[in-house]
């Protein structure tokens, strides 16, 4: 297991190369009914960064839109808020929510572990073709029955919305069932299926990550279906349950709506955490500073998101006193979140930190998400959130979360895991390049959002009064150049897989499991079952001679 | 309107009401405190960066795993921070909360898509709010259907220079506050989405000196069909006789079917299964539009709904009169 040991096998078959997962069996019955955790994950990645190209087109058109309080693309603001009806909810229930679990996680995760495979492979299948289902439900729904009510679909909106949000919500529901398969799956995996020797305190952290984030899959999404079920019952019984015009509540569906999707905000952010943890350790070739603090950060994180769903509701006519509880309790969450943060900056003291395309991404991650957490400060206080709720500060605070945290991290575990999953090395010049490009790109599309906002501009606006223009304009001119950085990006991914060099067993001189077994790994991932005889970050450059205080 | 300007800073609009300046202090304490804790966390991982970059393939690396004493720092020290802020933050939401007596009532009616604004008098202003510089001013906000085959919606009331925001629901009232501290006109608008002309439903706060106020308002507009103009609550007065409330409910004290209805605004009633409420506007409109969600203490449950049967107007006019019942 050191850094060198380049080109050949591990298990040193010498002379003909043996197979791995990608060409063990051919054809394309041999993916769409594969138990493989990695094929199911290397389809579900394919999956999950089409809507991510699509998703992000539309955030192109949007943009583009608000280049101009007068129209530029439509003069249909109802085409607009279908755009950007369609752009919410892809990103967050057919991107970010599966992103990395359903991806990485599954391809990474009983590697990581020394296991065969996941606990239930059948289910794992499932699971992939739920959310595909799921997927294609979802967009139909908004397409056909022409939902613009945002990606929260809040109601009362209007006679004819009320039925297609049923649909829509529908929707989640079957998407939320997929993710259950993969939570539970990874949740019984991890209890079971770890290699002999690997403690708990010897689980890499991206695998405390995605435990943390199964519990709060296989928690919240029940409250979607009975969200779903009292909508079905108000609409065919006509009690009043959501619906004023009956004698309903509409706050009450955001209460709903809320505790089911302020947990998912920590589904989709936990993942990048953990990622984060691997990419931080490994190329600044030092174990992880304060283990125990990130792991159980993790859990307690998972705990408290389910406490502070009220808090997108101050403003919304809920008791006071929630929402005085509720503005304490997400303070609660800020202290395990900045923990992790400092922990990854500590991690690079004393490190010999490569500047590869996975740490560009972490850096930029660091950066971006720092932003994000921090300026959550203001919206989790009472009186300022009443002036920024529901404005373009919560967009840009939101992106900075979701695109600067999760989405950076996805990118960077992709650079990170792309030789493992593909055998492929890609071009490392233009790797920094693309995440450079997407760093600048990033803060100049979402950091004038946040003026915008602070200076009063609501979003969902399809125009808006002119004071704000520069600001806007700003912001679409940086989402061409964010997309120019991803295009790179995947350009130079695409690229390796058709003429990039054969990847080393290592390249990264990683010492966590998944690097002990052939690159790509064989179809049943190890020979035979591996032992763990170290930690995750027992990386070979460590001096155990100096002091700790070095 | 140049002190107006003078406030405005790249970050904030213009300050114009007592909630703006106390609203900023706390803004910016957080604000700085972002900052400074951006540029360390920044600043360190810089740092680290360019003094620990690799120099060669047999680089040593520290064998650091943690170090208890920093962790338990930088997890405790900060929450004193989050303390204040927090507790900064509570205050601040209470005040705007709690209007003060002397408040001046207007109605706001949130429609698709647009406002329409109510005064005391009986004038209406539609997406245009006219009020006095230097006053408390309380709006009783509800939003409303257009058409009877359509369906009223969610919309929030946000005057960024005021720094106040408040939902308006559907057939309720939620009620908002302020006082205004400058003259000039000031952006409304809609921070709930809410369809089409969501971002259209774009109005304007007009401060004027207060003896100009009156002037300002009369529309013409005249809420009573007789002809004659009368205030909202006469206008609800004549609501009151013509619904035939008098046949149950008395307005100087003596019990018939229903409790008398003078004083009752303001004061704690006994419900039957509950726990006591306030009488408010909304617990007004519940009481006529749904009169089976809380049973006074004592009384049958004979009253009849009027749900249907009475204009946002009337009911509006009906809530004013029985409010002026001493
Ligand atoms: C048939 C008799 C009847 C008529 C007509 C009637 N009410 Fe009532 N009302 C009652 C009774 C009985 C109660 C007490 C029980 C309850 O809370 O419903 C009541 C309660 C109320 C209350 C709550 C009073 C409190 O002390 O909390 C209000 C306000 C009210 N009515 C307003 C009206 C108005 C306005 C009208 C006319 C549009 C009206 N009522 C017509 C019988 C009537
Ligand atoms: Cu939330
Ligand atoms: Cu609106």
């Amino acid at each position: 297991m050191s850094s060198t040991a380049i080109g050949a096998d591990s298990h040193g078959s010498s002379g003909h190369e043996e197979k791995n997962y990608l060409n063990a069996t051919r054809g394309l019955k041999s993916w769409i009914f594969t138990v493989d955790h990695k094929r199911i994950g290397i389809m579900y990645l394919g999956a999950i960064l089409t809507f991510f190209l699509i998703g992000g087109l539309l955030a192109i058109a949007v943009r583009l839109e608000l280049f101009s309080p007068d129209p530029v693309l439509t003069k249909d603001p109802s085409l607009y808020n279908k755009l950007f009806t369609l752009h919410g909810a892809i990103m967050v229930f057919l991107v970010l929510v599966p992103s990395i679990p359903a991806s990485i996680g599954n391809f990474i995760l009983p590697l990581q572990l020394g296991a065969k495979d996941v606990a239930f492979p059948k289910l794992n299948l499932a699971s992939l073709w739920v959310y595909c289902i799921g997927a294609l439900f979802l967009i139909a729904v908004i397409l056909t029955k022409a939902v613009e009510t945002g990606w929260t679909f809040y109601t009362p909106y209007s006679k004819d919305s009320a039925s297609s949000v049923v649909l829509a919500t529908l929707g989640v529901f079957i998407l939320g069932f997929s993710s259950i398969f993969t939570g539970l799956n990874f949740i019984v995996t991890i209890h079971k299926m770890r290699a002999p020797g690997m403690t708990w305190r010897r689980l890499p952290l991206f695998v405390w990550a995605m435990y943390a984030t199964s519990i709060i899959q296989v928690l919240a999404t029940p409250v979607i279906a009975i969200t779903m079920l009292l909508m079905l019952l108000e609409r065919t019984l006509g009690i009043g349950i959501f619906d004023p015009a009956l004698g309903g509540d509409p706050v009450l569906y955001q209460h709903f709506f809320w505790f089911y999707s302020h947990p998912v905000v920590y589904v989709m952010i936990l993942p990048g955490f953990g990622i984060i943890s691997e990419l931080v350790t490994v190329h600044s070739r030092k174990n992880i500073f304060g283990y125990n603090a990130i792991a159980i950060s993790s859990v307690s994180i998972a705990i408290i998101g389910f406490l502070v769903w009220g808090h997108h509701m101050f403003v919304s006519g809920q008791s006071p006193l929630a929402s005085v509880i509720f503005s304490a309790l997400t303070f609660f969450v800020a202290v395990p979140t900045a923990i992790k943060v400092l922990s990854w900056v500590a991690t690079m003291y004393g490190g010999s930190i490569r500047f590869t395309t996975p740490m560009m991404y972490t850096f930029s991650f660091l950066f971006l998400f720092s932003i994000g957490g921090l300026t959550g400060l203001l919206l989790s206080t009472l009186a300022t959130d009443v002036h920024l709720h529901d404005t373009y500060y919560v967009v840009a605070h939101f992106h900075y979360v979701m695109m600067g945290g999760t989405l950076i991290a996805f990118i960077g575990g992709i650079f990170h895991w792309w030789p493992k999953m593909t055998g492929k090395l890609y071009n490392e010049k233009w790797g920094n390049i693309s995440a450079i490009l997407v760093f600048i790109g990033f803060n100049i599309t979402f950091f004038s959002q946040f003026v915008a906002g602070t200076q009063g501009m609501p979003r969902r606006y399809y125009t808006y009064a002119e004071q704000y223009q520069p600001w806007q304009q700003l912001s679409t001119i940086g989402s061409w150049v964010l997309a120019l950085g991803l295009f790179t990006a995947a350009g130079v991914l695409l690229k390796s897989i058709f003429g990039g060099q054969r990847s080393p067993h290592n390249p990264w001189g990683a010492v966590s499991m998944e690097w002990e077994t052939a690159t790509p790994p064989i179809e049943h991932n190890f020979h035979e079952q591996p032992i763990c005889e170290h930690g995750p970050y027992d990386f070979p450059e460590i001096d155990h001679t100096m002091g700790p205080a070095h | 309107m140049l002190s107006t300007l003078i406030a405005k800073t790249f970050w904030l609009p213009e300050q114009a009401s007592t909630f703006a300046k106390s609203h900023d202090a706390l803004f910016y304490f957080i604000y700085w405190t972002m900052v400074i804790f951006f540029v360390a966390i920044v600043g360190t991982m810089i740092y680290f960066a360019v003094k620990y970059k690799k120099r060669s393939d047999d680089d040593r690396t520290s064998p650091l795993e943690g170090n208890t004493k920093l962790e338990l720092a930088w997890s405790i020290l900060p929450s004193f921070l989050l303390i204040v802020m927090f507790a900064w933050g509570f205050k601040g939401y209470m005040s705007m909360l709690i209007p003060p007596a002397n408040a001046t009532d207007v109605h706001v009616t949130g429609y698709k898509w647009g406002w329409n604004f109510t005064y005391h008098t009986g004038d209406v202003g539609n997406n245009e709010l006219i009020v006095p510089l230097g006053q408390p001013i309380r709006l009783i906000m509800s939003s409303e259907q257009t058409s009877p085959d359509d369906m009223a919606v969610l919309h929030s009331f946000y005057v960024p220079a005021f720094r106040i925001k408040r939902d308006v629901l559907p057939y309720r009232y939620t009620v908002l506050w302020f006082e205004a501290t400058e003259l000039g006109s000031f952006d409304i608008f809609c921070t709930e989405y809410c369809g089409t002309g969501h971002s259209n439903m774009i109005g304007k706060v007009i401060v004027v000196p207060p003896e100009d106020w009156e002037a300002a308002i009369s529309s013409g507009r005249d809420f009573v069909d007789d002809g004659s103009m009368g205030t909202l609550a006469e206008f609800g007065e004549m609501t009151f006789g013509r619904a035939g409330c008098p046949a149950c409910h008395s307005v100087e004290g003596q019990r018939l079917t229903g409790p008398a209805l003078n004083g009752v605004f303001g004061r704690e009633e006994a419900i039957e299964g509950g726990a006591p409420v306030m009488v408010d506007e909304d617990y007004l409109r519940e009481s006529i539009m749904e009169p089976q969600a809380k049973i006074v203490n004592g009384y049958p449950r004979t009253m009849p709904t009027y749900a249907g049967q009475l204009s946002p107007d009337q009911i509006m006019g009906l809530v004013e009169y029985i409010k002026t019942l001493q």
